[in-house]
C-alpha cells in the first residue's frame, strides 16, 4: 500500500499526446490514473485486499492501490482504489452517431417554424409504460423547462401536450392521432432489468403495426438513452443525459421542414 | 403560547389550522357516504379471509367482485359475510373458497338481522383486532427492552426486487446504521387493483408489497434489531388503488411505518381523487390504531414545482393531511408529514431558504415526526458533488430536528442504491449529525433577517392558498392544478368505478374499534 507521501515512482513513459492511443489523465500526459471504488463479496483482511488489487491487475491496472476498505456487513468489503491503466483507445477512428441537427434556442426555433412550417408545430409526450418517473418528460415539455432552458409548452410555435406518467402506448398513440400531431415524445427513466427497452419497442411495433409509423416524428429520452440506441430501435431521435428542450424543438422542426418541404 | 426562533405568528397558524381543518372535514363528509372495492376486501382480509383462487386472484377480490357483480356493493362485504357465516356455519376464509369453487352466492342468501350478523363475525373481528394490538406492544416492547436510534431516524430502502435479497440489503443498511427500511415497491404495483400473494422475487425497480414479504422482512429485521441491540422499523406503501387492504395486511404484520397520501396518488398517479379520498380514511384508521407512523408525499410536489416559489402548497397541503389524519383518529405523534429539500443548488443563499423552510414546518407541526426528503431533482450523476448536496440536506436535518431522514443516495439518477452507495449515505448522515448535534439549540435567527423573512413569506402565502381551498374545496383545487402544477378532473383517473354509495344497513365495525 502507499505510504500517502508523495509519488516517487519513476515517469518513464512517453508523455506526448497520441490521439491514436488515448489513455487517463491524472497529472501527468499518459499517466493512466483511475480512481474507483467497488465492494467485494469477501470478509475484511489482508486476502481481501490482495483480491481487490489482483482484481484490479485484471482490470488492466499497475501499480493498483487500495487508498480505503470498510466492511459494509459481514462478508462484503467496500475499496476504492486508483490504478495506471494500461490500455488505450484509437481517438480518431471513432464515430458515434448523433442528432443531426442544429441546436438552437427557443426564439430562432419558433421563428424557424414560423417561416418553414407556417402553422404550429403538435408535439405529444408522456413517461410510458409503468414508469411513474415525470421528471423527465416534465424537463423536456413543462412551461419552465429545466436548468434555464424553457421547455416546449412555452414555445409560440409549439403546441405542447404532456400527458404525464404511466401512460400506456396504446393511449399516448391513441392521443395523437387524435390531436393529429406531427412528433411523439416518450421518456423512460426505469431502467431496471431493461424495462425501458422493451416498452420502446413495443411502441415502436404498435405504430408499425397500424401503418401509421411515417405519420410521425418519434423520439426518446431518458438518462440512460443514446440516439444510437433510440436509432437501433427504430426511433427518429433519442436525447440523453445533458440534453434540454432547445435540442428536442431544434430538431423536431428541422426534421419536420425536411419532411414537408423536402 | 408557543416560541417560535423564527417570529412566526402563530395566530396565522391557527387561523391556517382552522381552515384546513373545515377542507378536511367536507371531505370526510364527502367519503363517509361512500365505500369503494379496495374497503371492502380490506374488511373481507379482516376478517381473516386470504389466499388465492386457481387463477391467482386474491379471494377478497374473488369475493368483493362476486358482490359488486350483483350491484350490491354498498351493502359492503361485512354484511353478506356475516350474513353467510350465520346460514352456513362457516367461517368467512371457508365461505372465500366456496365463492371461488362457484358453490355459493352470498347475495342470495336468507338475510338476518344486524345483531345476528356482527355476532356471528365477533370472533373472527377480535382476533384481529387482538392480532394488531399485540403487533403494537410487540413493537412497544422492543423499544422499551432493546431501544431505538436517535432522532432523526435514518431511513434507506431496498429495492432489488427479490424479496431474499432485500432481506441481506436491509440487514446491512441495520447494521450500517439504518433506523427504517422501507422496501420499496415494484413500479405500478400502485395501480394494481389486487395485492399479489406469497413472497416474490421477481420486480421492476423494486419488490411487490405482499403480506408474506411483510412477514420475511419482519422477521428479518427482528433478527438484525436483536443483533444490532436497536429496533429497526420496516416501511412500505399503502398508497395506489389497494391503499386500505395494505394498512390491513402492514398492521397484522407489524410494520412500523406506511406512506399514506391520497393527494400523492391523485396527482402523481392519476388515481381517481373520489376513490382515494375514500380509501385513505378506512387506511388512516387502521395506521392510527396499529400505531403506525404515516408519511405523506408533500415532497414530491417541488419535483414538479418550483421549490421557491411554490413551498407555500407543501405547507398548505401538511395542514390539510395533518387534519384529514385526525379525522380518522390518527395522532400528531404518528405524523410524517412530508416536506423536502429540494431547490436548485445554483441559487444564491438557497441553503438559507432550505433552513427556514424546514425550521418554520418543525414549528408548525412540534409533535410530528416529519419526513425530509433528500434532494432528487438536481442531482444528476456527478455523484461527488451530489453527495455535498446530501450533507447540506443532513446538516439542516440536524439543525431544526426533523424526524425521519430519508437518506439521499450520491447515485440517486443513476441506479437504484448499491450496498456501498447505502454505506456511504449513512456515513455521511451520521457524521453531520453527530457533529453538528446541538447547532438549532445554539443558533437564533436575525429579526428582519433572509431566514425569518422567508418562513414569514411562506407561512403567508400558504394562509392565502388555504382561504381560497376553503372556499372551493379540496376537489376544485385538485381540479385546477393548485398542487405541483398537475391538474385532475373528479372523475377522471384510475379507479372510479370501483366506489359505490353506502346503502341502508352498511357495516363497517371496525371503524368504532380502531377509533375509540
Amino acid at each position: 500500500m502507499s505510504s500517502g507521501l508523495y509519488s516517487t515512482e519513476s515517469k518513464d513513459f512517453d508523455k506526448t499526446l497520441d490521439l491514436k492511443k488515448v489513455k487517463p489523465y491524472g497529472d501527468t500526459m499518459n499517466d493512466g490514473k483511475v480512481q474507483m471504488s467497488f465492494t467485494l463479496p469477501v470478509p475484511i483482511g489482508d486476502e481481501g485486499i490482495e483480491a481487490a488489487k489482483q482484481l484490479m491487475r485484471k482490470m488492466g491496472f499497475e501499480n493498483p492501490l487500495v487508498v480505503y476498505y470498510e466492511q459494509l456487513t459481514e462478508g462484503f468489503t467496500f475499496f476504492s482504489g486508483y490504478g495506471s491503466c494500461t490500455h488505450t483507445v484509437d481517438y480518431t477512428a471513432i464515430h458515434v452517431p448523433k442528432v443531426e441537427s442544429t441546436k438552437w434556442d427557443m426564439h430562432q426555433t419558433d421563428e424557424f417554424i414560423k417561416e418553414h412550417i407556417g402553422r404550429p408545430i403538435v408535439v405529444v409526450g408522456a413517461s410510458t409504460g409503468t414508469d411513474a418517473h415525470t421528471v423527465g418528460i416534465d424537463a423536456i415539455m413543462n412551461m419552465k423547462g429545466y436548468a434555464g432552458h424553457y421547455g416546449l409548452e412555452r414555445y409560440e410555435m409549439i403546441e405542447a401536450l404532456n400527458m404525464g406518467s404511466q401512460v400506456p402506448n396504446e393511449d399516448l398513440i391513441a392521443k395523437a392521432l387524435e390531436l393529429n400531431a406531427d412528433a411523439i415524445l416518450v421518456s423512460q427513466t426505469v431502467t431496471q432489468k431493461d424495462v425501458h427497452i422493451k416498452n420502446m419497442v413495443n411502441l415502436i411495433e404498435i405504430l408499425e403495426a397500424e401503418g401509421i409509423r411515417h405519420k410521425m416524428i418519434v423520439a426518446c429520452g431518458g438518462p440512460r438513452v443514446t440516439h444510437e440506441l433510440a436509432k437501433e430501435l427504430g426511433y427518429d431521435a433519442g436525447f440523453g443525459m445533458n440534453t434540454y428542450a432547445d435540442d428536442v424543438a431544434s430538431f423536431i422542426a428541422q426534421e419536420l421542414d425536411k419532411r414537408i418541404n423536402g | 403560547m408557543q416560541k417560535s426562533k423564527l417570529g412566526l405568528d402563530f395566530t396565522k397558524v391557527n387561523r391556517a389550522r382552522s381552515m384546513a381543518k373545515s377542507i378536511a372535514d367536507d371531505v370526510k363528509r364527502f367519503s363517509d357516504k361512500y365505500t369503494s372495492v379496495a374497503v371492502e376486501r380490506t374488511l373481507c382480509r379482516l376478517l381473516g379471509v386470504d389466499g388465492v383462487d386457481a387463477n391467482d386472484v386474491p379471494l377478497p377480490n374473488v369475493v368483493v367482485d362476486s358482490i359488486k357483480e350483483k350491484s350490491a356493493l354498498g351493502q359492503g362485504a361485512v354484511f353478506f359475510l356475516g350474513n353467510a357465516v350465520v346460514e352456513t356455519g362457516l367461517s368467512p376464509q371457508q365461505i372465500a373458497e366456496k365463492i371461488a369453487s362457484n358453490k355459493l352466492d352470498i347475495t342470495q342468501l336468507p338475510t338476518h338481522t344486524r345483531e345476528e350478523v356482527t355476532d356471528a363475525l365477533q370472533p373472527y373481528i377480535d382476533y384481529s383486532i387482538e392480532r394488531i394490538k399485540n403487533n403494537r406492544a410487540r413493537r412497544e416492547k422492543y423499544i422499551e427492552t432493546i431501544g431505538e436510534g436517535p432522532m432523526p431516524y435514518l431511513y434507506v430502502i431496498v429495492a432489488t426486487g427479490n424479496i431474499y435479497e432485500d432481506v441481506i440489503q436491509a440487514q446491512a443498511a441495520a447494521r450500517q446504521g439504518a433506523d427504517i427500511i422501507a422496501v420499496i415497491r415494484t413500479t405500478g404495483q400502485s395501480l394494481l387493483d389486487y395485492v399479489p400473494y406469497g413472497a416474490t422475487t421477481e420486480g421492476f425497480g423494486g419488490t411487490y408489497a405482499t403480506q408474506e414479504n411483510f412477514r420475511i422482512m419482519r422477521k428479518a429485521l427482528d433478527e438484525v434489531g436483536e443483533e444490532v441491540g436497536r429496533y429497526i422499523r420496516l416501511c412500505n406503501y399503502c398508497s395506489g388503488l389497494c391503499m386500505p387492504e395494505i394498512a390491513a395486511m402492514g398492521a397484522l404484520e407489524g410494520l412500523d411505518v406506511m406512506l399514506n397520501d391520497a393527494l400523492y396518488g391523485i396527482l402523481f398517479r392519476d388515481i381517481n381523487m373520489q376513490r382515494t379520498l375514500i380509501d385513505q380514511y378506512f387506511s388512516r384508521v387502521i395506521n392510527g390504531f396499529a400505531g403506525i407512523i404515516i408519511n405523506t408525499g408533500e415532497d414530491n410536489y417541488l419535483t414538479t414545482a418550483d421549490a421557491v416559489e411554490e413551498a407555500h402548497t407543501v405547507l398548505a397541503s401538511d395542514l390539510i393531511n395533518e387534519q384529514m389524519a385526525l379525522t380518522a383518529g390518527l395522532p400528531e405523534e404518528q405524523m410524517g408529514l412530508g416536506h423536502a429539500f429540494e431547490m436548485d443548488p445554483d441559487l444564491e443563499n438557497g441553503f438559507l431558504l432550505e433552513l427556514a423552510q424546514a425550521q418554520m414546518t418543525r414549528e408548525i407541526f412540534p409533535k410530528a415526526p416529519l419526513k425530509y426528503m433528500p434532494p432528487t431533482k438536481f442531482m444528476t450523476g456527478n455523484i461527488f458533488k451530489g453527495h455535498i448536496q446530501d450533507a447540506l440536506f443532513n446538516a439542516v436535518s440536524i439543525w431544526t430536528k426533523q424526524g425521519l431522514q430519508l437518506l439521499g443516495m450520491l447515485t440517486e439518477a443513476v441506479h437504484t442504491p448499491l450496498m456501498q452507495d447505502r454505506f456511504l449515505s449513512i456515513e455521511n448522515a451520521k457524521y453531520v449529525f453527530n457533529n453538528m448535534r446541538n447547532i438549532g439549540d445554539e443558533v437564533e435567527y436575525k429579526k428582519g433577517g433572509i431566514i425569518r423573512n422567508r418562513a414569514k413569506e411562506v407561512l403567508d402565502k400558504a394562509t392565502n392558498l388555504l382561504e381560497k381551498l376553503e372556499k372551493e374545496g379540496l376537489f376544485t383545487a385538485l381540479e385546477k392544478g393548485i398542487f405541483a402544477d398537475i391538474k385532475r378532473p373528479k372523475n377522471g383517473g384510475k379507479g372510479l368505478d370501483g366506489v359505490s354509495e353506502k346503502a341502508e344497513g352498511y357495516l363497517n365495525p371496525f371503524i368504532k374499534l380502531m377509533k375509540s
